[in-house]
């Protein structure tokens, strides 16, 4: 397998351009907008509001403002799908739909999913959604067409800040570290990375520098597999069919009238 | 500040009417045969109507959840991809994924309620070939027909709760009972439908029937406060129209009133067991919705 490959986004430099956005629908051909009807949020500068079938990078303005608006900041993160490395979709994908590649990336195919949607409850960071044009769950492929070339991902090419960076995980991680070390060093002292150890589903390989915590950004503060709860839950689930065929054994047994 | 639930970031898969019906209805069809067996196994001869009309219930059910669950796919004509490879067509199975495994669960059930389906036809002499009969007990192929679907009927009454426990949603993943809630459920409405037909015709043993139900109400109630106790500060959602719902539809119309009618039912041999069994047949219907709609919602 080739080494492991990933984004590590430094959200501090981001400026909310959205060109890693557009740069993504261009090379992946995804639509602008959903049936070509423009929704607006209305209550952000962000329309884009979230990942989606149709949107595989998103950037998110976190606005943080007091009532009168005098005082406040602006949180900006391109968001996209973390390739975990204990993938939850991946886990529970019925039709083989959703694969491991050589890159240690996790890529949905297009062709082979049928549209059961359990991929979409078990991400634990709500990335995958329906694509209407194909009726298939999609999300970020991390480019893998362009990775197979050797070209870097659209979005990070695209990026001007250098907010989002690829390469290998292992490379990005030092990277990373050596960015927090400087921003602690300056006072920033929030400054923390999201998924760039085992730690969290066994890493993310797209990881995220933060200055606030995970909640704030839209992220949850402790993703887990689906599959925590499939042992006990079949248990109980074992137990209840042995209660259930002895409150019946009891209820429709004859005594001495059997044929 | 303590950090919220995990599972309130995560996107809704839109299973919708179609999958709360299939939820609903398979969980009839695989308590329908498991009730038939128990009753062929254990019951006598003046259950075996009632076991007929099990079985009889539990086909034609189940070709409807394969229809529901293909007809909520994003791409209906791909439902053999949960079977076969589509490229190698070699076959398509993962222990580990409750969709998976309900798939060909849901495939085999469907095969023995088939066969139990006709050795009912021809045990009620509807069919012309009378040796199907033998797909009945007491022989051995009735009694491994009525063992193998039944193991299999639990599965499918209980699978979707677990399917939707592996997950990342709100409630839903929340909790590790859900399985074991939809499976009473699926036994309980399952005698209640056939309490219902039952009385229709007339038929003896459905005391029988509102006795197990009765039973089955009883540890409903248990199994959905342990759910709710169980959901942490993750039950907040439910302080909402489905919360109300949830008490008022699937608690007291669902559960308490029809234990009242089953307990007049049984002590005075009147017909209220119809309206009993009618409105565990609803509570049941609203328990889906709520499990799957809140969540949706959230």
């Amino acid at each position: 397998m080739a080494q492991a490959m990933g984004f590590f986004t430094d959200t501090t430099i981001c400026i909310g351009c959205k060109a890693c956005e557009v740069a993504c629908k261009e090379w992946n051909q995804l639509p602008a907008a959903n049936g070509g009807a423009n929704t607006l949020s209305g209550d952000s500068y962000d329309n884009t509001r979230r990942l989606d079938g149709i949107h595989w990078r998103h950037v998110k303005f976190v606005e943080q403002f007091t009532p009168d608006r005098s005082q406040g900041r602006w949180l900006l993160m391109s968001d996209v799908c973390k390739h975990c490395v204990q993938a939850g979709c991946l886990e529970v994908c019925p039709t083989g739909a959703i694969i491991r590649t050589e890159f240690d990336t996790v890529v949905i195919q297009s062709d082979v999913c049928n549209g059961c949607r359990d991929c979409i409850g078990a991400c634990p960071f709500g990335v995958i959604d329906i694509n209407p044009a194909s009726g298939t769950a999609q999300k970020c492929t991390l480019c893998y067409d362009r990775l197979q070339v050797g070209l870097e991902p659209a979005c990070a090419k695209a990026c001007p800040t250098a907010s989002i960076q690829f390469g290998p995980v292992a490379d990005l991680r030092k990277r990373a570290d050596a960015r927090v070390s400087q921003l602690q060093n300056a006072g920033e002292t929030r400054a923390r990375l999201y998924g760039a150890d085992d730690k969290m589903l066994g890493g993310l390989n797209s990881f995220f520098l933060l200055v606030d915590r995970p909640e704030v950004y839209g992220l949850p503060p402790d993703p887990r597999l689906p599959s925590r709860n499939l042992k006990s839950s079949s248990w109980l689930s074992v137990i209840g069919a042995v209660v259930v065929g002895v409150a019946g054994l009891i209820s429709f047994r004859t005594r001495g009238s059997r044929a | 500040m303590s950090a919220p639930s995990s599972t309130l970031f995560t996107a809704p898969p839109e299973w919708h009417w179609l999958i709360i019906f299939y939820f609903f209805l398979g969980g009839i069809a695989g308590g329908a045969y498991v009730l038939g067996a128990l009753m062929d196994l254990f019951g006598g001869l003046q259950q075996r109507p009632l076991a007929r009309l099990a079985y009889l219930v539990a086909f034609p059910l189940t070709v409807v959840c394969g229809l529901l669950l293909t007809a909520d796919l994003r791409r209906p004509l791909r439902f053999w991809h949960m079977m076969l490879q589509s490229e190698t067509l070699r076959p398509m199975f993962k222990a580990w994924s409750p969709m998976s495994v309900g798939s060909w669960a849901l495939l085999l059930f469907g095969f023995f309620a088939f066969l139990a389906f006709l050795g009912t036809l021809a045990e009620d002499e509807r069919w012309r070939w009378r040796g199907l009969a033998r797909l009945r007990p007491p022989g051995l192929l009735g009694v491994l027909v009525a063992v193998l679907g039944g193991l299999l009927g639990f599965f499918v009454a209980g699978y979707t709760g677990v399917l939707l426990s592996v997950t990342n949603r709100p409630i839903w993943g929340d909790t590790t009972l859900l399985g074991l809630v939809f499976l009473i459920s699926g036994a309980s409405t399952a005698a209640a439908l056939l309490a219902l037909l039952g009385h229709r015709r007339a038929m003896t043993g459905v005391h029988a029937l509102e006795r197990f139900d009765s039973v089955m109400l009883v540890l409903e109630l248990v199994a959905l406060i342990a759910l709710v106790v169980s959901l942490g500060g993750v039950a907040r959602l439910w302080l909402s129209v489905w919360g109300a719902l949830l008490v008022v539809g699937v608690v007291v119309l669902g559960i308490l009133i029809p234990l009242g009618l089953y307990r007049r039912s049984l002590r005075f041999g009147d017909a209220t067991g119809v309206a009993a069994a009618a409105l565990v047949l609803a509570g049941g219907f609203l328990l889906r919705v709520v499990i799957i709609l809140s969540s949706e919602g959230a």
